[in-house]
């Protein structure tokens, strides 16, 4: 086996220069050039970010403005870390991000199972009660709602950020009905014929099938709480339980900003999303693509 | 018999409530109660602290004369207008540029829709640092191109365009989405139309663009959808200071839902925000419905 390998590995090293990638069969290759350019684009602020974060103040306001510092720093680090409770507002974001990602699990399947896989007549009516919402805008409940979580005593408090999650989001009860539909209804048949209950085949055939659709609906729900803006911009007062988007917002805007340590701020924060976006990539982009499809 | 029937139905159709009560109740609370009262509020002035006085249709004919309203209506047309076609181009462009074989190609799609999972609150910094006139990179840039350089955010008309180049970083979704519509269409067709002499951008009018003209359809729909309630990006880019009412040099960048919700959370003026939803509703079902029955023409329908 070894020797067969060898060559390929061999090959592979000597043509892994970025100037080589470009070129095919001795040509240029215009859509390697594109495909670079594109992704150049779209990651360039993304390098900017992570550069100017280890910049010292001299670097960052250098006009013209150089990629690189001159001189590598973790000050601005230090500085974001002291300068904004970070630990805390991580702890409050995860507490509720964790907790939206378990009532999304908990109810989404739930209600996708009721619309995919039980034979009953509220099936299409409620369907479309699921797929009117998605077209609804948010502004138009977003008062009411408030007026209902302020009456109930409950704003600045984290119950109207996690409550919505347990009772069900109308994207993801569909996303997750379109991934049951292509389950065949004979494993489900064959568990009922053997008397098992409903929720008995639900938990222990159907879940476990659905396991990808689930991951990539737990990753949605994870990042869209984790970039929440508006919700806790109108919800919490307290800034001891501010979650790290509206934290920061609030550091930067009431202290001016420094560009430095917010650009590590920045980092910090993006840090976790990417985090779980590479480890689900391949579910939550074949999510957004069925989805899309639908 | 029938009866046994009928209790089997009604057991199923108990089953299938239990297992949608989630929802039902979600639904209740949190769209049917919220509609109906939101349509109640809208015919009256209610300020939080006073019980809700009915006024009728005042709400709604005081938008009629109310300045700031029509602006930030006219500029949140403008987004659209000005954001849909070229999200669409540009997300379509970089499918088609994604497509094509090359080694690394999920790295690609990834860094593509990386933007799209970065909280707004970081993208509207990091591009305000971006657009920074004297010591942002994208003057820096038209510098070395030798174009004009904006000041972006400090005049009033850069400001829609400062917007629309943060949403317009976030078109990777889109991207995502087109790509597997490409990866669909039969590649029989291409071969087919390459028999009869079809170029590349023969092949595309004919084969690739009216096979994924439904999913056009659907990104066309969702994004027009998301530019007119765009909020988080202009409020981010224009905010000054903790001064929730900023909205960019004379209101350049005040979206329609920006301006709602300064009614409703800073002037505490519900009613009036209320009405105002509920006009957002109208338009955006107007505009949907307008674009579903114009897409006849130029729907491919899979049928035919």
């Amino acid at each position: 086996m070894r020797p067969v390998r060898r060559p390929d590995v061999q090959r592979r090293r000597s043509k892994g220069s970025a100037v080589d990638w470009l070129r095919v069969g001795g040509h240029w290759s215009v859509w390697r050039l594109a495909v670079l350019l594109l992704v150049l684009l779209f990651s360039f602020p993304f390098l900017v970010m992570l550069t100017s974060a280890f910049k010292n103040a001299a670097d960052i306001f250098h006009a013209p403005p150089q990629l690189l510092p001159r001189s590598w720093t973790l000050h601005n680090f230090r500085e974001a870390f002291r300068q904004i409770p970070f630990w805390r507002y991580l702890g409050n974001t995860l507490l509720i991000c964790g907790l939206n990602v378990l009532g999304t699990l908990l109810s989404c399947p739930l209600v996708a199972y009721a619309l995919s896989k039980i034979r009953w007549r509220g099936q299409m009516p409620m369907l479309m009660i699921v797929l009117g919402t998605m077209m609804l805008p948010p502004q138009v409940t977003l008062i009411p709602i408030y007026l209902l979580w302020n009456h109930a005593g409950a704003t600045d408090s984290y119950l109207p950020l996690i409550v919505p999650a347990f009772l069900g989001t109308p994207f993801l009860i569909f996303m997750l009905r379109q991934f049951l539909m292509s389950v065949p209804d004979e494993l489900i048949e064959a568990a009922r014929i053997d008397g098992s209950s409903e929720l008995r085949t639900y938990w222990s055939i159907v879940l476990p099938l659905a396991r990808p659709a689930l991951a990539t609906a737990a990753v949605f729900q994870f990042v869209w709480t984790w970039t929440d803006f508006l919700n806790p911009l109108i919800y919490l007062n307290d800034t001891s339980k501010y979650t790290l988007s509206i934290g920061f917002y609030n550091f930067f805007s009431e202290n001016g900003v420094e560009w430095g340590p917010l650009m590590a701020a920045c980092v910090l924060f993006t840090l976790p999303a990417l985090i779980v976006f590479l480890l689900g990539q391949r579910y939550f982009v074949e999510g957004i693509a069925t989805s899309g499809l639908k | 018999m029938v009866k046994r029937q009928h209790a089997v139905r009604r057991r199923q159709s108990l089953r299938g409530l239990a297992f949608a009560s989630p929802y039902l109740v979600g639904f209740a609370i949190f769209i049917a109660w919220p509609v109906a009262a939101s349509a109640w509020y809208s015919l009256t002035d209610f300020n939080l602290f006073q019980p809700p006085h009915f006024v009728g249709l005042g709400n709604y004919r005081h938008m009629l004369h109310d300045k700031v309203f029509w602006k930030s209506l006219t500029n949140t047309v403008y987004l659209t207008v000005v954001g849909v076609p070229l999200g669409l181009a540009l997300s379509l462009i970089g499918a088609l540029i994604l497509n094509h074989p090359v080694r690394g190609q999920p790295l690609y799609r990834a860094l593509v829709y990386l933007p799209t999972i970065v909280p707004v609150v970081v993208s509207g910094y990091l591009w305000r640092w971006l657009m920074n006139p004297q010591y942002g990179y994208i003057d820096e840039l038209l510098r070395l191109l030798h174009l004009p350089q904006p000041l972006w955010l400090d005049d009033p008309a850069w400001g829609k365009p400062a917007v629309l180049l943060v949403t317009l970083w976030t078109v990777g979704g889109m991207t995502v989405i087109f790509l597997a519509a490409l990866r669909n269409v039969p590649k029989e067709l291409y071969e087919a139309a390459a028999m009869d002499g079809a170029g590349p951008i023969a092949r595309f009018w004919h084969v690739t663009w009216p096979m994924i003209s439904p999913v056009t359809l659907f990104q066309v729909i969702v994004s027009t959808i998301a530019y007119l309630q765009v909020f988080t990006q202009p409020y981010l880019l224009a905010q000054t200071r903790l001064n929730t009412s900023s909205a960019g040099p004379e209101n350049s960048m005040l979206s329609y839902s920006m301006y709602l919700f300064q009614n409703a959370f800073v002037y505490l003026k519900m009613g009036y925000a209320s009405a105002m939803a509920w006009v957002l509703f109208l338009v955006t079902m107007a505009v949907t419905v307008s674009i579903l029955l114009n897409a006849k023409r130029w729907v491919h329908d899979g049928s035919r």
